[in-house]
């Protein structure tokens, strides 16, 4: 029997707020996952994008990641990272997939190590455990198709960044009803030579939850129960985190990707 | 009485009929957004909403006993404040009509109750033949007790989704004048797609048209594509239903392994209650 390939799904976002849809996302690739025969999911991981990503309407990242422990509270195999969240300023995407990956290397020799120490003689050459811990886990950047089609977007990715995520990590694109992501993939060049690194999940159920929908119900006193866990519905009325005035939050500001891509804005960052 | 508070609300009751085989979140987010939409009309105030599971002799494919369905629908309400199971028509051996099931919660509602000594004195009719019996009840002491919360008896309304409304066509189904009593006497609250031809369907039946003061339009705001039949589709196939259904229901589920292959064929090839009693009606 082949052995399955542990992967790590890392998910980037603003989970402002967190919603059920975000949790879904992680619960279809798994599936679709497993199913390919191919691979073991390991874990999932949420990384809150930073503060300094300037996008309009984007609380604070403390509450983005006590909301987001909140509504994983119940989950077995997701979790929330603030690695990115704490960092200064804004940091690439392809450069969060890097720590994560170090960090998961960093783990795998520190659990073979603690095995090593612990039955150095016990422990027969090669045996099963021993082989199922070198194959090296693979991680792999989990979005919604629509981000294949923000890769076209001028300034908002660079494109040694988007070949870096797609050759040596690899995209799991859940694909929404309406949208065509194979064509995304055939009008770009680099897409469609990694292609064999992208997999792409269609969601059987319609279940479009955005968080700028949530925040929009909430500003109006409208019920989001059941979109949005209960734990992270209390959060917010408790904190009073979502209002016009949150939502006002970074108007007219530019995001910093752009910002910092864009030499006309800032010609002293090129 | 002649001289209608303007501030006084009418109560409305939400009651939803189906086989909720099992629930899921989009079952109970349909309660929330009728209840956003009669609360900011400001004449309505949703003073609960109940959740009322078919028997088993609806005979429908794939459904499962009522006693399991009940209990997850009890345990999705768990956390709900407004929202309730109530297992009479499941209770029942034969399948109801919808309308009995409306008029069994209506008489329930407008009943005298010894939990609710206010309505002890209202006598059973209908909301719309109230003020013929004004001059009875203008004593005084029993208008000051009364105090300015004096309302008519809530109206229970049926909440359902637009298939239910295109349901109406299906020959045999329904029967034409329990339609017409749901929307004359009752209500309906439909929740819809945005750009859903619910609109037109209405449109083009003339008993939906003449009542359609009656017919609450609901537009959802989020698509909720979350059936029933998927869940149990995913079930099958060992796929994660996490976060589409409530916790407690997904676990109540996997404890009891309630839909497989073989709970999928029950009832396989029976004619559906509803369509067996409605054809008999009519040939007799």
């Amino acid at each position: 029997m082949k052995s399955r390939i542990p992967l790590i799904l890392l998910a980037c976002g603003s989970f402002n707020p967190i919603t059920n849809m975000h949790m879904r996302l992680f619960e279809l690739a798994r599936d679709h996952l497993h199913q390919t025969g191919r691979y073991q999911v390991i874990e999932g991981i949420m990384s809150p994008v930073s503060d300094d990503y300037r996008k309009k309407g984007l609380v604070s990242a403390k509450h983005r990641i006590a909301m987001a422990k909140l509504a994983l509270e119940t989950s077995d195999w997701i979790r929330v990272d603030s690695w990115e969240s704490e960092q200064e300023t804004w940091t690439e995407t392809v450069k969060v997939l890097r720590h994560h990956y170090n960090e998961s290397l960093r783990s795998l020799q520190s659990r073979q190590e603690f095995m090593a120490n612990k039955r150095p003689t016990q422990r027969p050459p090669g045996d099963s455990l021993s082989s199922q811990h070198t194959v090296l886990p693979e991680l792999k950047l989990l979005c919604g198709a629509d981000i294949l089609q923000t890769f076209k977007t001028p300034n908002l990715w660079k494109e040694e960044d988007i070949k870096e995520i797609v050759e040596k990590f690899g995209l799991v694109c859940v694909s929404r009803a309406g949208s065509d992501p194979v064509q995304y993939i055939n009008e770009s060049d680099l897409l469609t030579k990694f292609q064999h690194n992208i997999f792409l999940v269609k969601e059987w159920i319609q279940n479009e939850i955005s968080a700028t929908q949530i925040r929009r119900a909430l500003c109006r006193g409208l019920s989001v129960k059941y979109l949005v866990p209960d734990s992270v519905i209390s959060y917010i009325t408790h904190h009073n985190i979502y209002t016009e005035e949150s939502e006002r939050r970074n108007e007219g500001d530019l995001l910093q990707p752009l910002k910092l891509r864009n030499p006309t804005v800032n010609p002293l960052n090129d | 009485m002649a001289m209608e508070d303007p501030d006084k609300k009418t109560e409305v009751v939400l009651l939803a009929c189906g086989s909720f085989n099992p629930i899921t979140n989009m079952h109970l987010r349909l309660f929330e957004l009728a209840k956003d939409y009669f609360n900011e009309t400001g004449k309505y105030k949703v003073i609960k909403g109940i959740i009322s599971p078919v028997g088993d002799a609806y005979k429908k494919k794939g459904l499962i006993s009522a006693n399991h369905r009940v209990t997850m629908a009890k345990l999705a309400t768990k956390s709900s404040d407004w929202v309730e199971v109530d297992d009479w028509e499941s209770c029942q051996s034969e399948w109801l009509e919808t309308l009995k099931v409306l008029r069994y919660h209506h008489q329930k509602l407008s009943s005298p109750d010894p939990t609710n000594s206010l309505q002890n004195a209202i006598p059973l009719t209908k909301p719309g033949r109230k003020r013929k019996q004004e001059p009875n009840r203008h004593d005084p002491i029993k208008k000051k007790n009364q105090g300015p919360d004096i309302k008519s008896f809530p109206q229970v309304k049926l909440l359902c989704g637009s298939d239910m409304l295109e349901s109406f066509e299906i020959p045999n189904l329904w029967k034409l004048e329990d339609i017409t009593e749901i929307v004359a006497n009752h209500g309906l609250v439909c929740i819809s797609r945005a750009g859903n031809s619910v609109q037109k369907f209405i449109y083009e039946s003339d008993i939906l048209w003449r009542h359609k003061n009656n017919i609450h339009l609901v537009e959802e705001w989020i698509t909720n594509d979350i059936s029933s039949t998927k869940i149990r589709r995913a079930l099958r196939r060992g796929q994660s239903i996490r976060y589409l259904v409530p916790d407690a229901v997904q676990a109540y589920i996997e404890k009891h392994n309630l839909y497989s292959p073989e709970s999928e064929d029950r009832n396989a090839g029976v004619v559906l209650a509803p369509l067996q009693k409605h054809a008999s009606d009519s040939k007799n």
